[in-house]
């Protein structure tokens, strides 16, 4: 796995050095880069989602004419319809292929074992639940993601795969039509996207929430790879 | 359990390699720096380039679509029981609801990369063989309705005009100076007519008549309505009205 260093300062010549921490190299570059354009690609992808949300906030046919959302322009990107699809139609291409980047690196370096939620991870996911919400024991920290980080890291993957496959319906139903027939045709199509949006929100809201909790040094390490004083 | 563990700390006093605290920002500095490339996704919030990019982003997904499209790849067909009755099928219009078209003195007027130009009448275009669809209409602003629209595929009606077949646009002109623009594979596809009919009868006022576009594989605004002169080009010096404000001008669907 990653490569682990012991940070140290000198002392006098005969001393030993004092260990001044410990730092485990956590996320390769690729996976780091991935990361934050992907962070600017779904912003900027929810934000002209919800401006093209605007021109027509319903779903199906145009009758009844019932809007199910006031969606606030200040949320919304891009001006006008016009301009939301500009921004729309252009991040997409940089938000799926980070996407691609970061599966076919992950798959080509062996990188993805540490985060991919494989079966036997599941026995352990209850136990950080119950720490998490209901004050259980920490279970001990043994790798960089703990079994319920996996199941959160891996579904979002999963998630952003299914936002990227019914956009692609919503935007080429005849094209992509067989791709619609799993998702119950054009109409649905149009309600799995904007729905996987919100649970991609929910994601974001709760990665945020652990990202502070889990202070400085866990933020640094998206940043410049190395994670100081890991808990394993 | 324990045995790994003891390997892991064997692992460690073995292996670990000792970093000064110098060295280690630097290393963490290198880290960040390989970043960098995240700093070009801020020239899109440089005015000045921001519509440039968009633009250019636009026109990638429009060559993609165009590779995406199937010349054979039919638009899915419905019963006449899934139709949006006639009364509640919405319809857009850019200027008036109703150019004030003479229907009786109409002409359509061919120009261009053809062998006969000149002014083809509703007979003519009606004398071809006739088609009749319920396909999907789908409005750029999300919502979309099922109607039945008939009318000669214009596929045959280029043939009549002896359209060259090396163009690679046709553009047409319409009674309330819209203006729109189609390549030519979607031009040929079998689906899209000059639609003369909808529901079984001739072409409302609302809807373009007498003659307007439907293509199914296409998005609404691309469908004009109104027509009044279609030209068949090489090169393409007028767009289309929407694209001129900025949407996407292959919108294939």
């Amino acid at each position: 796995m990653s490569a682990a260093v012991e940070i140290i300062r000198k002392r006098g010549k005969d001393e030993e050095p004092e260990i001044v921490a410990r730092a485990v190299y956590e996320h390769p570059f690729i996976v780091r880069l991935c990361h934050w354009i992907n962070t600017v690609a779904l912003f900027v992808m929810i934000g002209s989602g919800l401006q093209i949300f605007r021109a027509f906030p319903s779903f199906g046919a145009k009758i009844p004419e019932k809007d199910l959302l006031h969606w606030p322009k200040q949320f919304a990107l891009g001006g006008w319809l016009g301009g939301g699809l500009q921004w729309h139609l252009t991040f997409m291409w940089i938000y799926m292929g980070t996407g691609l980047l970061y599966i076919g690196y992950q798959l080509f370096s062996g990188n993805y074992r540490q985060v991919l939620f494989v079966p036997r991870d599941i026995n352990g996911v209850w136990p950080m639940v119950k720490h998490y919400f209901l004050f259980g024991p920490k279970p001990p920290v043994r790798e960089a993601y703990n079994p319920l980080q996996k199941h959160a890291y891996t579904t979002v993957l999963v998630l952003g795969v299914l936002s990227v496959a019914t956009g692609l319906v919503v935007w080429k139903p005849i094209q992509f039509s067989w791709l619609g027939w799993f998702m119950g045709g054009f109409h649905y199509a149009r309600i799995w996207h904007f729905a996987i949006m919100w649970a991609i929100l929910l994601f974001v809201l709760g990665h945020l929430v652990m990202v502070i909790l889990h202070g400085w040094n866990n933020f640094v390490s998206m940043v410049t790879g190395w994670k100081k004083d890991p808990e394993y | 359990m324990q045995h790994q563990d003891k390997e892991k700390d064997r692992d460690k006093d073995r292996d670990e390699k000792k970093l000064e605290v110098k060295q280690f920002r630097q290393v963490s500095r290198r880290e960040l720096l390989k970043l960098t490339p995240l700093l070009a996704l801020g020239a899109f919030a440089v005015p000045k380039w921001q519509d440039k990019l968009l633009k250019k982003g636009l026109g990638f997904s429009d060559w993609a679509s165009a590779l995406l499209f199937r010349s054979g790849h039919l638009s899915t067909t419905f019963a006449d029981t899934e139709l949006t009755p006639l009364a509640r099928f919405p319809f857009n219009s850019y200027d008036v609801d109703d150019p004030g078209v003479n229907l009786e003195s109409w002409t359509l007027t061919v120009s261009g990369a053809v062998q006969k130009p000149g002014n083809y009448t509703l007979a003519q275009i009606q004398a071809l063989p006739p088609y009749v669809q319920n396909t999907r209409h789908v409005c750029v602003e999300g919502w979309d309705v099922i109607g039945r629209f008939g009318g000669a595929r214009l596929s045959d009606f280029l043939r009549l005009i002896g359209a060259d077949p090396t163009a690679k646009f046709i553009t047409v002109n319409c009674a309330d100076d819209y203006y729109e623009s189609l390549d030519m594979p979607t031009a040929m596809h079998p689906q899209t007519l000059l639609c003369c009919e909808m529901y079984d009868q001739p072409l409302m006022r609302e809807h373009g008549a007498p003659l307007r576009l439907t293509i199914p594989t296409k998005i609404g605004y691309k469908q004009a309505k109104y027509l009044t002169e279609l030209k068949v080009t090489h090169v393409l010096d007028k767009v289309g009205y929407w694209e001129d404000q900025g949407y996407s001008w292959f919108y294939g669907l």
